[in-house]
Formats: structure tokens, C-alpha cells, sequence
């Protein structure tokens, strides 16, 4: 329980139940034709993995492009840290929607239906592809489908995918080194004892 | 030779079979290989080294889909769990209603070490109130033990594994005598939080107390307590405590521990089991019944080898069933014969009965304190350093509350390693930012989340239980469980009561809650048996009549079985039920060794 890290055993316990794994049947028809097999229930936990080893990735070169301009517009890099795409979440998100899970499935409709209403929304607002827009004009449809509650009815199934579409990038970018740091993240590393929080830490929430 | 081939088995003698190697069943081998009995541990799953085989200082980059859940690896791909989970590949079970508020989910982990590989090491004491409820206000059972019984076991187990603590001397939460437990953690800053306004409202943050070595286990000392008279078993125990190291302040204790720093059967009980030279253990060995001689007595057991699919048995003196409670019960019930139609030492009719599992809820909140704190680390012992015991006796007393028995508190806070999911569904607290503001909110977001959990205890019922499915088998030909499930309202009303009180700290703190509370108790309550403190089904009681097993979890229809997982607990007390598992094991597993010296057995 400290299943995830500590905290996912108990915050999640309850809301992940991810059921029906014998209902699990290969993914070619979602995958376009390629077989996805999962990864069973006693895979290797020491060795590293790298998207596309387990399964095959699925973008067509379309899709990369336009999934590569998103993941930039959600996480841009700044002086802090790079981009999305440049730490590797553009394959990320394919190893996700390629994945042979029934939650990473319904994403995988999500998602490609979500870049294809992107696209033709970019062409009837100025006449060309998302992945040929400016930034102002990308940000001109991303503020109307940014945020659910918010939205215009409309722009509602957009904004589903755009909030998963998020989830995914952020969820991707901060799982790396780059993410990591940025947000100053200090841990994973053998320590002699635990001193607990720092005195000026006690200071600034009022507890020392 | 210690783990041994399906085959070998029928050649060599046993005093006792061990049917899991869990929590029950690996403290039942410890102790009685400890004191010289020959034992054979049957596991259903595979071998499973946890020196070799975990992953601690893995990222989830480093792991497929960012390390998030999966049906194969539903705690996600770094928990220490394989070939286990909601579902188990060939060997399902069913439920007697479509209803999904009467649906129970079996958790289950074929491999060794069982359950003990997945879970939060949380360990309380019950209490005296915790043993005998009915008396106290009419409802569910009483044990047919009191405190006093388990206490000199709880100190044993405490000091064997390592349990961090304090002892603060409050309502129904034992103490423990001076040397039991370990210095509790330092709190992180969060944990102060809390505590400060949970005096506010009135109830009391302390110490938790969790199976983690923050000190290294007191080896000289210790060996003589657990084993007196016994010079051999004080030296392996004393050996195989140093070579356990403390803990290092890192890493999921769900990942497992591969420097044996927390409690996992194969960290504490295995290894000095095994330096005995008394266990055999044989693994992939799915446990179909218990073989009944023509005297009355069990003469041993029925395995299927998984890697042959042959059918193979095993005899002894003794059997000791620690399968988990339902695969116990599973095994009880396949067990016919013509003395026992409706099942081994189920001559009340009560294999089965009164299944339990924890009453669980949760609510998130977000902190603004702690945005933008000074970067450090918060790791500690990755799971809880402070909890709040139940604390509302008074206030039920006083009639107040609309449900009996109490809950504890969990919760952790922290600027823990980011996860997939610590950015995920940010919106309810960002508006919906991307880009620039994105990185902005992540970063003053991140360590500001504080999540709360409500573990409390459910009363057991008519109408939760579970039987043999008429028409379904396993892949093995082994018929499989249907459940039955039903809250009643204590048990609702106490996780309306849990949303509420976590509403208030979260706002107390000056916090926002992630999702209004859920008044509606039946909507807030985790479905049953996800909470995987699954207990019952073959209680212990004072009466043949109304109960499977007599005090020393011995069945009253046949003198060699015995029981030594939750499945005999008569109560599921708010306290998390492994610690009580380990030292009802311990107890059992002693009485078995005196009336084997005693030539009785």
C-alpha cells in the first residue's frame, strides 16, 4: 500500500479496480492491425523498459506530428526545464494509446478522435491543419476546450480529450529527470537517518 | 534442502503441513520449525526472492506506461505483487448478484510470501474493547480470547519484525512493554499539520506503527524473549537479525525490500525458518483439499503441481490452513467426505460465514500552506509516520454517532516522488491551465496535496459470505468461490461519518477539498473486499454448534486441522489485521507444539 508510492494504496485504492483482465483479447483492430499483447501478470520488474519494446507504437507520422505540437503546447520548455517532446513523452503518449489495456483502449479513441476534431476545427477557423497554425491561433481553440466545467456544449467532447490529453503529458513530462528537477523533487536516494522538515520549513507554515 | 520439488514430498515425513506462506503462515512455520517440528510449507504461486527480484530505486520512466496500474499489475508495475491481483488468470470466482453494492473483490497473490508482498505495514494492536465487541454492544461476536491472551504474543511478534512506534496510552490502543517497538519516524511537515488541527476537533495524531526497521532490531537481547531455553533458535534468529539492514529512506515499501529493512514473509519469517533445516517448502503447489484418514483425523493434503498439472499428496501429523481466509475456506469446503457431505469441519454449517473485510473511505485536500515549500526530502519510511486512532468512544457512548464500532485515520501528504498520477486531473484546482501556467501550478501545487483514508471496522453478517460455486471450476478442476456481500448500516453511516470528519480537517488546515463529501454513506463506502483485510469465514468461538473452531483455532469436528490465517477472527477491529494474524499465529502454532510434546497430537 504504498502500492504506487505510499500514497496510492490509499488514496486509489478504492477508484482503480481495474477489472475483467480475461475479457484482455489482442488489439489489432484498435491498433490498426498490429497486435499489442499485454505484458502478464510476472514481467521482469528490474530491467528497464523504453516505449515500443512491449508493444508496438502506432502514431502514424501525422499523428506524431500533431501529438508532438500539443505536448509542447501543454508543456512548453522554459528556463527551467525543456519541452514535453523534447524528454521523450511524445512517445510516452504513443506506448499509452498503443497499449493493450482496456483503460489505455478507451484512451486511444479519445485521443485519435480528439486529434482529428483538433484539425478540422483548425480548418474551419483559418483554412489549415493544427500542426500549421500559429501559436495564437492554437491557443485560440486550446482556451475554448482547456477546461470541462467551462466549456461550451459544443466544445464538451473536446475537452474531455483535452483534459486527458493533458493528464498524459504532464503525467509523462514530470515522471522524467527533467520533470523531476523542475519541480524540485528530493528523494530516491540511501539516507544514514531522517532529520524530518527542516527548521525553515517549520517556520513558514507556522509550526516552529 | 529447503525448497523442494512436488515429487519429493511423498517421501519424506512432516509433523506439520503449512497450506500458505503469508503472515500466517509464515509465522506458523517459524515458530514451529524454530522449536524443532519438521514442516512442509505448500505455496500456490512461485518462488519469489525479494533480495533479487525488486525493484527499489526504479523511476516510473523506467517502467512500462510510467509505472501505472494494469489488470496484471493492478497496484501499479513496480508493486512487489506478481501473478496476483482482482483477477488471477484461470482461476476465477463468482458472485451470487449482478448488484455491484454486493459484489466482493478478492485480492488475491499466488506467489511466496502471499499477501505480506502488497501492503501498507501498518500494524495495531487490537485492543480489549477489540475482543470482546458483542459484549460491549450486543453486535457480531466475542472472541474467545481476551487482550491478556494475545498481548505476550503481540510483544513477541513486535519484536521480531520490527515494528516502529509509539506508546501514548490512549482509549483501546495497547501499549506495548518497554523493547517491543522501534523509535517512531521523525514527522514530516504535513504530519504536524494535522496533528496541530486534529487537536482542534478534538482527537489525537500519534505515531504509527509499521513493520520498518528504524533502528537495526535488537539482537542481543531479543533471541532470549523469543526463544527462552532454546540456544540454537536464539542463534539463527540473532544472526539473521543483523543481516538485516535498517532502513535507508527510500523507495516504495510496496516495491518490496530487498535489504530486508521491512516486513514481508520472505524478509522476517522465511530465511530463519529455512536455517533450521526443519522446512521444506514447495511452491506452485495449488492445495485442492485436506485428506481425512478413517480415524476422523486429517491426514494430510491433496496438491495439484502447477508445473505438471499432476495431483500429488503430502502427509503429516498436523495441517495448519493459512491460505488467506477465503482460499482457506475454498479448501474447507472442497474437502467432502462422507463424514463431513457438506464439507470439512463444517458440521455447524458455518464454513463460509460471516466474511469480513475493512470499511474504507478517502478524501483529498489541498493544502495552501504547503505550497511552495523549501525543496526537501520527505521520503522517511514512505508509508505512514503518524495516524489518528479512533478516538469517538465517548461520543458513541453518548449516543452521537448513528453507528457502532470506530475508524482510524490514515493519511500522507508530502513532496513524494512525482507520479504519473501527481499531475493528473489538476484542473479542479487549476482552472484548466496548459503551457507556461501549467509549469507554474505544477510546481506550486506539488506537496500541498494531503490524502486521507478511513480503515474502520465492518460487523460481520448473515449476508456476507461466500460458498462453492455449483457449476464453475478452476483451470485446475478446483470448484471455485461465489460471494454473497452486504453493508449494513453501521457500516455506511460510519463512512458518511469518515467523509465528514476528513471535510472538516481539510478546511480546519485552510484547505480546499478535491470533491465535495460524499453524504450518502452507501456511495462513500470502497467496495467489499477492496480494502484486502478479508477475515472470517471459519470463526473460533466458545460453541460447536455456532462456530468452526475452538480458542485455539482448532476445529471442533477434527482434532489435527487448525487455521492460522484471518479466516478464525470473530471481529475485524478498525486496527489493519496482519500484526493479529502474525501473533494469533505465533499462539497457535505454540499450543500445536504442546500438545505434540504432550503426545496428543
Amino acid at each position: 500500500m504504498d502500492r504506487r508510492t505510499s500514497l496510492r494504496w490509499m488514496l486509489t485504492a478504492a477508484t482503480t479496480l481495474q477489472l475483467g483482465l480475461l475479457e484482455l483479447v489482442p488489439a489489432a483492430s484498435a491498433a490498426g492491425g498490429v497486435e499489442a499483447k499485454p505484458y502478464g501478470s510476472d514481467p521482469k520488474l528490474i530491467d528497464p523498459y523504453h516505449p515500443g519494446e512491449l508493444w508496438p507504437l502506432t502514431f502514424t507520422s501525422a499523428q506524431r506530428e500533431l501529438a508532438t505540437v500539443l505536448c509542447d503546447t501543454i508543456v512548453p520548455g522554459d528556463a527551467t526545464s525543456p519541452s514535453a517532446s523534447a524528454v521523450g513523452v511524445v512517445d510516452f503518449v504513443d506506448e499509452w494509446i498503443s497499449a493493450p489495456y482496456p483503460r489505455q483502449r478507451k484512451d486511444r479513441k479519445t485521443i485519435l478522435d480528439g486529434f482529428t476534431w483538433i484539425d478540422v476545427e483548425a480548418k474551419r477557423r483559418h483554412g489549415r491543419s493544427a500542426t500549421a497554425l500559429s501559436t495564437e491561433q492554437l491557443h485560440g481553440i486550446c482556451d475554448d476546450i482547456c477546461y470541462l466545467p467551462k466549456a461550451k456544449p459544443e466544445f464538451r467532447t473536446a475537452a474531455k480529450f483535452f483534459a486527458r490529453y493533458r493528464d498524459l503529458t504532464a503525467g509523462g513530462f514530470y515522471t522524467t529527470p527533467q520533470g523531476r528537477k523542475d519541480l524540485q523533487y528530493i528523494g530516491n536516494v540511501p539516507l544514514p537517518r531522517f532529520d524530518g522538515p527542516p527548521l525553515e520549513v517549520l517556520k513558514k507554515v507556522g509550526l516552529a | 534442502m529447503p525448497f523442494v520439488d512436488a515429487e519429493a514430498v511423498s517421501k519424506r515425513e512432516y509433523d506439520v503441513i503449512v497450506v500458505g506462506s503469508g503472515a500466517g503462515g509464515g509465522q506458523t512455520a517459524y515458530t514451529l520449525t524454530m522449536e524443532g517440528a519438521r514442516v512442509l510449507v505448500l505455496e500456490a504461486g512461485r518462488k519469489y526472492d525479494p533480495t533479487t527480484e525488486t525493484a527499489m530505486f526504479q523511476t516510473p520512466d523506467m517502467a512500462p506506461l510510467r509505472g501505472t496500474d494494469t489488470p496484471e499489475k493492478p497496484f501499479g508495475f513496480y508493486d512487489a505483487t506478481v501473478d496476483g491481483g482482482w483477477q488471477v488468470p484461470g482461476e476465477p470466482y463468482t458472485q451470487a448478484s449482478k448488484d455491484k453494492s454486493q459484489r466482493f473483490e478478492w485480492w488475491r497473490a499466488r506467489m511466496l510470501g502471499g499477501r505480506t508482498n502488497h501492503w501498507g505495514r501498518i500494524s495495531l494492536r487490537n485492543g480489549p474493547y477489540d475482543f470482546k465487541p458483542r459484549s460491549r454492544d450486543g453486535l457480531g461476536f466475542d472472541w474467545p480470547i481476551a487482550y491478556e491472551d494475545m498481548a505476550p504474543y503481540y510483544d513477541k511478534v513486535e519484536m521480531l519484525v520490527g515494528i516502529y512506534g509509539s506508546n501514548e496510552g490512549l482509549e483501546n490502543t495497547p501499549n506495548s512493554p518497554d523493547g517491543c517497538l522501534l523509535p517512531p519516524p521523525k514527522p514530516i511537515v504535513s504530519d504536524l499539520l494535522v496533528q496541530k488541527h486534529s487537536a482542534k476537533l478534538g482527537f489525537p495524531t500519534i505515531a504509527c506503527h509499521r513493520a520498518v526497521l528504524t533502528a537495526p532490531l535488537d539482537w542481543k537481547n531479543t533471541p532470549a524473549k523469543l526463544h527462552p531455553g532454546n540456544t540454537a533458535a536464539q542463534e539463527i534468529i540473532a544472526r539473521d537479525m543483523r543481516r538485516r539492514s535498517p532502513c535507508l529512506w527510500a523507495t516504495p515499501c510496496g516495491n518490496g525490500c530487498s535489504t530486508r529493512s521491512n516486513y514481508q514473509s520472505t524478509t522476517v519469517h522465511l530465511p530463519p525458518a529455512l536455517e533450521t533445516g526443519k522446512l521444506d517448502i514447495v511452491t506452485d503447489a495449488m492445495v485442492a483439499e485436506v485428506m481425512l484418514a478413517k480415524d476422523g483425523r486429517a491426514s494430510g493434503v491433496r496438491f495439484i503441481d502447477r508445473h505438471s498439472g499432476k495431483s500429488m499428496q503430502a502427509t503429516a501429523r498436523v495441517v495448519v490452513l493459512a491460505a488467506s481466509a477465503c482460499e482457506t475456506v475454498r479448501i474447507l469446503l472442497n474437502s467432502k467426505s462422507a463424514q463431513f457431505p457438506q464439507g470439512l469441519a463444517n458440521s455447524s454449517g458455518k464454513v463460509g460465514k460471516y466474511l469480513m473485510d475493512t470499511v474504507g473511505a478517502d478524501l483529498q485536500g489541498q493544502i495552501p500552506l504547503l505550497e511552495n515549500l523549501p525543496p526537501h526530502n520527505e521520503e522517511g519510511a514512505s508509508g505512514l509516520h503518524m495516524y489518528v486512532p479512533w478516538y469517538g468512544y465517548q461520543a458513541q457512548k453518548a449516543g452521537k454517532l448513528g453507528f457502532a464500532r470506530g475508524y482510524h485515520i490514515e493519511f500522507i501528504g508530502g513532496r513524494r516522488m512525482p507520479q504519473y498520477y501527481t499531475t493528473e486531473g489538476l484542473e479542479w484546482i487549476t482552472g484548466g491551465s496548459y503551457g507556461a501556467k501549467l509549469k507554474e501550478d505544477a510546481r506550486r501545487y506539488y506537496g500541498s496535496m494531503i490524502g486521507f483514508a478511513g480503515r474502520g471496522e465492518m460487523i460481520p453478517n448473515e449476508h456476507s459470505y461466500c460458498e462453492i460455486d455449483p457449476q464453475v471450476n478452476d483451470k485446475w478442476g478446483i470448484p471455485v468461490l461465489r460471494f454473497h456481500w452486504k453493508w449494513s448500516e453501521h457500516e455506511t453511516r460510519q463512512a458518511a461519518h469518515m467523509q465528514k470528519t476528513f471535510a472538516e480537517l481539510i478546511e480546519s488546515m485552510g484547505g480546499r477539498v478535491r470533491t465535495p463529501p460524499e453524504k450518502d454513506g452507501a456511495k462513500a463506502i470502497a467496495r467489499g473486499g477492496s480494502i484486502i483485510h478479508e477475515l472470517g469465514g471459519a470463526l473460533m468461538g466458545e460453541d460447536p454448534q455456532r462456530s468452526v473452531l475452538n480458542k485455539w483455532c482448532q476445529a471442533w469436528d477434527v482434532k489435527n486441522l487448525f487455521l492460522a490465517d484471518g479466516s478464525p477472527f470473530p471481529s475485524n477491529a478498525d486496527k489493519n489485521p496482519t500484526l493479529t494474524i502474525m501473533a494469533n499465529a505465533w499462539r497457535v502454532a505454540d499450543h500445536i507444539l504442546d500438545r505434540m510434546r504432550r503426545k496428543e497430537l
